[in-house]
């Protein structure tokens, strides 16, 4: 049975909702970064958007946690946060998710359990191995889905965290997506193994490789891995393979690959991918899909709207959560 | 009273504190089974078990980092650095998400942890393991840094830094354990941010914190003999500092002297000589001064080591320059 069968309509629908959204949304912030309303780094996740939908599309946030680096855009909305509230982020406004003072590097959100974006490279794994922690020490029954590039994992950040991770069985699941790129540096140049799933393997974390354009496989491994954690916490490590259709940001014009290259990932692109399958399942008609769309660009529109609405922090706000009240 | 040592002081504020509170766990190199490489957690493990005294491979970048994300979902860990010389390794945690995560998110999270462990000079280490490290820390907004210089003061500032919400870098001396000192026996809190004159004086201001605070006092007794009657301001903690204690001692005596160990330059001292001279500046009979380490590493051999350091003689010429005696 195909995978789109096995999970149904509401399941599929869902997934490539997220994907839509993720790659609609981050469109127009391409747009809105090209025309000056939003400033620093702008890391896009256009191509990458399977690995975060069906990756959290597996999660209950209710007790489970995600944490991720700078690329944070699509697992935030991933999550559930507020499109408009991440816009206004991204133009640094008082609404924005983290009161315009993280920027598109840091999109938090307590409530969803999203421990944001972090901006230093593998800065974020040490971090979300102590959310795993306090998992297991309030004997809680989450997971926690643990982000970073291929550019990451070589740091000693990972392999301290994956030994602890290990020691104590904690119940957080290690996510690389290897979109082939840091910056512009080809992965297999700067990485001893090139099959990155057995970095895993020197703490005895077993690791497992995904085809990150297809989001029903990645949902359906995540499953299956959470509902193992829950059972039995544990670590487990992936490398999900995927690819970036922009630059690695928006001042990278991406010289160091070829436009084959690019093309050939084009042809496998995760949402049409999706699309095709439900189509030949008839879960979803070309019209259905096509009001899907606009419902979404319209969504975009709104955050759009709402972030060019919205005030500038108050000078006042400078000194404002720099420490928490006692 | 009981007199008890330093790291009694502190091994019982975090007994306390982890009976009054589930949420507090310890986690460090040595911290559990070897009881602490200095034996300041002497006895936690035994009490407390595995959950919650927990011995780490030495990866200060993990094991810190990992403490952040615990304190980020609600636990409040004291992270052990066995000195702060390996703080270094963890110095991006400390830095990246400790200290900015709060300020990053608009204020939807706390960061309540204590990182905690000896800082500054020991003895006969060299370069690489004596060193005064409050100065990087106390730049970075978002961070507090505390600095004890009695078992009194170390336990109540130890607690009131476990129950604080944010980010606190607590720094001992290694020299200091051994330290005895009056501690009570009913629970007491010492606020951060309350400066502590330790000796009232009239002539001279002598303002430090930390371990250095103890040749700070031996040098007022020195200058006492030659009929000069020094103020001892404690500062206690760095950040928040507690700036008009040192404001109203200099009102009353014109003129004053910092003394810490760590290096001048862009030092938590030089920083509040510029204070002082900016805030305080009609008040003052004589340039402010200042007793610091040598801008050096730290030499092995034991006389330069020394030389390295503030030591009462180099105090007391310090104070006798600001109330013009010298020469
Ligand atoms: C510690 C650190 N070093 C360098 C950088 C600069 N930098 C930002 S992103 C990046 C490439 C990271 O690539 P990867 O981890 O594969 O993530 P991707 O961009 O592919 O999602 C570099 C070198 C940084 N932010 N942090």
């Amino acid at each position: 049975m195909s995978l789109v069968k096995k999970y149904g309509k509401e399941t599929t629908l869902s997934l490539l909702q997220s994907m839509l959204l993720m790659r609609r949304f981050e469109e127009k912030a391409g747009q809105m970064y090209g025309l000056r309303k939003i400033g620093g780094f702008c890391h896009l996740y256009i191509g990458q958007e399977a690995v975060a939908a069906g990756t959290i599309g597996a999660l209950d946030l209710k007790s489970d946690y995600i944490i991720g680096g700078y690329r944070d855009h699509g697992h935030a909305l991933a999550v559930g946060m507020d499109p408009k509230a991440i816009m206004a982020e991204l133009y640094g406004k008082a609404t924005g998710c983290s009161k315009g003072k993280g920027g598109s590097m840091h999109m938090y959100s307590a409530e969803k359990h999203m421990l944001g974006g972090n901006g230093i490279v593998g800065s974020q794994i040490p971090v979300g191995t102590g959310v795993a922690w306090k998992i297991k020490y309030m004997e809680e029954n989450g997971v926690v889905l643990c982000y970073f590039g291929d550019g990451a994992i070589h740091q000693g950040a990972f392999h301290e965290s994956l030994n602890l991770a290990k020691i104590h069985d904690l119940p957080i699941i290690y996510i690389v997506e290897n979109n082939q790129y840091g910056m512009g540096t080809d992965f297999k140049r700067v990485s001893a193994v090139h099959d990155l799933a057995q970095m895993g393997y020197a703490y005895d974390i077993p690791g497992k490789q995904l085809n990150g354009m297809q989001v029903m496989e990645v949902y359906d491994e995540f499953v299956n891995a959470v509902k193992s954690i829950r059972e039995k916490p544990h670590p487990l490590f992936y490398e999900i393979k995927t690819y970036r259709y922009r630059g690695h940001s928006m001042s990278d014009p991406a010289k160091y690959r070829t436009p084959e290259e690019l093309e050939e990932y084009k042809q496998q692109d995760p949402i049409s991918i999706l699309l095709k399958q439900m189509q030949e399942e008839k879960l979803i008609t070309e019209k259905e899909y096509k009001k899907m769309d606009n419902d979404i660009k319209a969504i975009c529109d709104e955050a759009v709207d709402f972030a060019e609405k919205s005030p500038e922090p108050e000078l006042s706000a400078l000194y404002e959560d720099v420490f928490a009240e006692a | 009273m009981p007199v008890i040592t330093f790291r009694e002081a502190l091994r019982q504020a975090m007994d306390e504190e982890m009976a009054r509170d589930d949420r507090v766990f310890l986690l460090g190199e040595e911290v559990a089974q070897y009881n602490g490489a200095y034996k300041v957690t002497q006895g936690l493990w035994e009490k407390y078990g595995d959950k919650r005294v927990v011995d780490t491979p030495i990866t200060e970048e993990g094991f810190t980092g990992l403490g952040v994300g615990a304190a980020m979902v609600g636990l409040r860990p004291i992270v052990e650095w066995m000195t702060l010389n390996f703080a270094l390794m963890a110095y991006d945690q400390v830095v990246s998400n400790a200290a900015k995560t709060r300020y990053m998110s608009g204020g939807q999270f706390k960061l309540p942890m204590v990182m905690r462990g000896p800082n500054g000079p020991a003895e006969y280490l060299a370069a690489q393991h004596s060193q005064a490290l409050q100065s990087i820390f106390a730049h970075i907004p978002g961070l507090k840094v505390v600095s004890p210089s009695t078992p009194y003061d170390a336990k109540g500032l130890l607690k009131t830094s476990i129950r604080d919400d944010n980010p606190v870098i607590f720094l001992e001396g290694e020299l200091m354990y051994a330290w005895k000192g009056e501690v009570p026996e009913e629970e007491y809190l010492i606020p951060l941010g309350k400066a502590d004159v330790k000796r009232e004086g009239s002539d001279v201001s002598l303002v430090s914190y930390g371990k250095p605070m103890r040749v700070t006092l031996e040098a007022a007794e020195k200058l006492e003999k030659e009929g000069i009657n020094a103020e001892v301001i404690d500062l206690r903690s760095i950040k928040p500092l507690d700036e008009e204690a040192v404001y109203a001692s200099v009102r009353k005596t014109h003129c004053c002297v910092i003394v810490e160990e760590s290096w001048p330059f862009a030092s938590v001292g030089s920083h509040l000589g510029w204070l002082i001279s900016r805030n305080a500046f009609d008040y003052l009979d004589a340039p402010v001064e200042m007793v610091a380490s040598e801008e050096v590493p730290m030499p092995y051999n034991h006389k330069l080591e020394l030389a390295v350091q503030p030591q009462v003689p180099k105090i007391v010429a310090a104070a006798k320059k600001v109330l013009y005696l010298d020469n």
